[in-house]
């Protein structure tokens, strides 16, 4: 997929591609923080026929329920790519001693050496979980590091 | 009583501007050719001469100019100057050529002589990118895909503009050959160091000018823009591109900030630049060429939208989107009176600054209407085909 970028002297950049059904999609990021959300009209390539204004809020809001799924998607293409690096998705056993706790008690990466990148719960996805994020039993850990370190992430998360 | 005369006639003048901006703003048109009747009415020959702030107005004027060029300036960094340069020059000179002849051949066939006929090429030559990115955003076409040529068309235009002004300067001074030989010299020499400066050092002007408090940074900008505005008009290189380079050189959140600042400050003087020019026309003189304004800014239409379609074919935009490229470009506004202000402050030919006012008026007016009217036309013809 080719995204094109454009230049809009005084007002800012456009970024757009056509999708794989041959709709025409763009973004316009304005100088002033306000992005466009364009819809191209399908018998006229060139025109935009939906405009939607968002303010950095609703273009944050958008991106994220966008872009989180992609997360741990991407993660999976990176372990592929990167040797030596695994990322898995750790299922959290309901009978954990950490359910209702702070990550940061379990000490995941003093401990191990691997990484916490996300958590997802009922398919929503936490994208970089600070210390006191309160884990659930459940939950979905994504994790990163050596395939030593990340079996010993499921080794702290199942019995301590 | 002389200073209640003033705010007497001033208040009257710039209240009557707000009503009539209010009204543009309802029918959706610029409120730029209702401030130059506005200034037509008054003045010489109209039906109420303000004889006690002209003097105030005309210094205002100026002040308008230079707050246009600056903010205009300001739009623009160095960096998307040279990309435009680079990527569109062929556009921008057909741009040129196409635009510049109608006016250049209108004075001539008049026997204006040379110098008229430079001065009626800028006129007929350059949009106006106001009054072209108010018709872009308020139309939505932002978004659209034609949108980047138009946008560097305008830009390659303003740069265009900072060459060709001091050219007119010089030839209005009436400067020998080698005169205005060195004038333009010093034109080229200062833009191309502007350039390098903001393109190299923008960081240390803006550190110098920098400030987290409005009150400062107005001070600043303003004050800097004045200062290289004088030193240009020294060394005749003309007032306004000294503060379109100032514009230029500052880039970033410095560049937004001073614009925010500034934006209500020029809306105010530019709105007296355009009255003023009204002023200075005697609208009796206008009925005789407005024949001859109408043909020329029909002309002049049918070129630039030959214009717009060239550089969005060039760029790939299927038809429609070229129909609305070329009709984007319709526009004349400001820059065609500051440049006509100059021929007429310099008494180049009687009729020049009437013959202007009302290409103005008709352009101005009529460019964002037909876009507004043309659009579902576009849009039924691209659906059909």
């Amino acid at each position: 997929m080719d995204v094109e970028q454009t230049a809009l002297p005084g007002i800012g950049l456009r970024h757009e591609f056509t999708t794989r059904s041959g709709r025409r999609i763009g973004v316009v990021s304005h100088r002033t923080g306000r992005r466009d959300l364009v819809i191209y009209d399908p018998t006229d390539p060139d025109r935009a026929c939906e405009t939607v204004k968002l303010n950095d809020e609703e273009a944050d809001a958008l991106a994220e329920l966008l872009g989180a799924p992609r997360i741990v998607q991407r993660l999976n293409a990176l372990h592929r790519e990167v040797e030596g690096l695994v990322s898995l998705q750790l299922p959290i056993p309901p009978g954990t001693p950490y359910a209702g706790r702070a990550m940061g008690d379990a000490r995941v990466r003093t401990r191990t050496g691997a990484s916490i990148v996300a958590v997802v719960r009922g398919g929503q996805v936490f994208a970089s979980p600070g210390p006191d994020f309160t884990l659930d039993g459940g939950d979905v850990v994504v994790v990163v590091g050596s395939p030593e370190s990340t079996s010993a992430v499921s080794d702290i998360f199942a019995h301590g | 009583m002389h200073t209640a005369i003033l705010f007497l006639e001033l208040g009257a003048v710039l209240l009557g501007l707000g009503v009539l901006g209010a009204l543009a703003l309802r029918v959706g048109i610029s409120p730029i050719p209702l401030y130059l009747i506005a200034g037509l009415a008054f003045g010489t020959g109209g039906i109420i001469p303000l004889a006690t702030s002209e003097e105030f107005i005309s210094v205002g004027a100026e002040l308008g100019v230079i707050l246009l060029l600056l903010t205009l300036g300001l739009e623009y960094n160095a960096d998307e100057l040279v990309t435009s340069l680079k990527g569109n020059a062929r556009a921008g000179v057909v741009d040129l050529l196409l635009n510049a002849a109608p006016g250049a051949i209108a004075a001539l066939l008049l026997g204006w002589g040379p110098v008229a006929a430079v001065a009626m090429a800028g006129v007929t030559y350059a949009t106006s990118s106001g009054i072209t990115a108010k018709v872009l955003s308020d139309l939505g076409w932002i978004g659209n895909r034609e949108t980047p040529v138009v946008l560097s068309l305008l830009v390659f235009e303003d740069l265009t503009m900072a060459i060709y002004l001091p050219v007119l300067t010089a030839l209005l001074a009436g400067l020998s050959f080698v005169g205005g030989a060195i004038t333009v010299g010093i034109a080229l020499a200062t833009v191309s160091v502007v350039l390098l400066v903001a393109l190299r050092y923008g960081r240390f002007i803006e550190a110098f000018v920098s400030s987290p408090n409005s009150e400062v940074l107005l001070l600043k900008v303003v004050g800097l823009a004045l200062l290289v505005a004088g030193v240009a008009q020294q060394l005749q290189v003309s007032a306004a591109v000294g503060a379109f380079l100032v514009g230029i050189a500052l880039s970033g959140q410095l560049a937004e900030d001073a614009q925010a600042l500034l934006s209500p400050l020029r809306d105010l003087f530019a709105a007296v630049f355009f009255v003023f020019f009204g002023l200075q026309t005697d609208p009796t003189k206008i009925l005789p060429v407005a024949g001859l304004a109408a043909l020329l800014a029909l002309v002049s239409m049918v070129t630039k939208l030959l214009t717009g379609v060239y550089a969005a074919r060039r760029a790939g935009i299927a038809r429609a989107g070229r129909a609305r490229a070329g009709i984007a470009l319709i526009p004349r506004g400001e820059f065609n009176i500051v440049i006509a202000g100059l021929a007429v402050a310099a008494g180049v030919h009687p009729d020049l600054g009437p013959l202007a006012a009302a290409y103005v008026l008709i352009l101005a007016a009529f460019g964002p209407l037909a876009a507004r009217l043309v659009q579902p036309l576009i849009t039924a013809i691209a659906k059909r085909a």
